[in-house]
């Protein structure tokens, strides 16, 4: 009897042991990502998004409309990507300018790009990987 | 005990001093002395860079030239408005000057598209709409590519360029030129800087308080 409760006990140790080893291994996972993706958001994006994500005027949109970010989450991928063209609506306003595309870029680094945006700027989404990217980058209109 | 009053002393004359004498800034460019006689005595002038008469189009279709400029003090760039690179950051840092001295009669902004094709009147004023600009205290012109690529080098000592191979096809540098009310060129300011802009806005009270 005494022997089950030990063992039950020590079970129950090794399960939440791996539970929390799981999580951790997400949140790291998260975390480069972001890193990443803040770092390549200075290189890339910063000059006309700012470093606030506020954009500039009327010329270039915020990434601050968080609705604009979750309904078109599976589209930002295609937007790095390829730029865009087409007039938006963001944050109530219109959008006519052209966003230039980066053809070059990896699908890992539009992935730690898409992390990043959607989890600042008072936007919060979680993690955007390699293969959400991938298979995002697939059904393009380009 | 009589260090210590010598030192204070000596800082005090020192404060006294500089209080005196009103912040000046530099004048850049060429330079160069002339002898001239004044009342049968022979003195020596110098005679500093200015710059040359221009005439352009704004964003009204309205003819800008140098005479639009009489009387006051200014900052210039060269920029387009397609270009993806350091012009939204020099332009979110003007707007920091425009908004400061905004409704001042005695400065004004220029910028230069060298865009000289893409980049018509009507291009500038839906720019200029966008970013928030209304009325001319800033100007965005348009002019032939050889009369403001020769003012740019020559005149203001920016570089700019065509190139294919570069972000939407132009070189350019992102500096801000103040000009004095005499036309002289009194600073360069990185526009793509916030820091320094914010050293350029500082420059300018320095600048009219000059004239005061």
């Amino acid at each position: 009897m005494r022997n089950k409760v030990v063992c039950l006990f020590f079970l129950a140790i090794a399960l939440l042991v791996t539970v929390q080893a799981c999580q951790t291994e997400e949140q790291l996972k998260y975390a480069q990502y972001y890193t990443n993706g803040k770092a390549l958001y200075d290189q890339h994006c910063q000059n006309c998004h700012n470093s606030d994500g506020k954009g500039l005027a009327n010329l270039v949109p915020p990434l601050t409309d968080t609705t604009y970010l979750k309904n078109h989450k599976n589209e930002l991928a295609c937007i790095i990507k390829h730029g865009l063209k087409d007039t938006i609506m963001v944050d109530g306003r219109q959008f006519s300018g052209e966003m230039p595309a980066n053809h070059q870029m990896p699908d890992i680094d539009i992935a730690a790009i898409v992390t990043y945006i959607t989890n600042s700027f008072g936007n919060k989404q979680g993690l955007y990987d390699v293969s959400n990217a991938g298979s995002d980058l697939k059904g393009c209109e380009h | 005990m009589r260090l210590n009053f010598i030192i204070a002393a000596s800082l005090l004359a020192l404060a006294a001093c500089s209080g005196e004498n009103k912040q000046k800034l530099p004048i850049l460019g060429q330079r160069e002395p002339v002898e001239k006689t004044v009342n049968g005595e022979t003195v020596v002038d110098t005679i500093y860079q200015t710059v040359p008469a221009f005439s352009f189009i704004n964003q009204d279709s309205a003819v800008v030239s140098d005479k639009d400029f009489n009387g006051k003090i200014y900052v210039t760039d060269f920029f387009f408005t397609s270009c993806p690179s350091i012009c939204p950051v020099m332009h979110r840092n003007m707007l920091k000057v425009y908004e400061k001295f905004k409704g001042n009669d005695e400065v004004k902004l220029l910028s230069h598209t060298i865009d000289f094709k893409y980049d018509t009147p009507a291009k500038l004023k839906e720019y200029a709409t966008k970013l928030g600009v209304s009325g001319n205290q800033w100007e965005f012109v348009r002019g032939t590519k050889d009369s403001v690529y020769t003012l740019a080098e020559k005149s203001y000592m920016v570089a700019v360029n065509e190139d294919k191979q570069a972000p939407g096809g132009f070189v350019h540098q992102g500096w801000f030129i103040l000009v004095d009310k005499d036309k002289r060129l009194r600073g360069a300011y990185d526009g793509t800087n916030a820091e320094q802009v914010e050293q350029l806005m500082k420059d300018m009270e320095v600048l009219l308080e000059e004239y005061r």
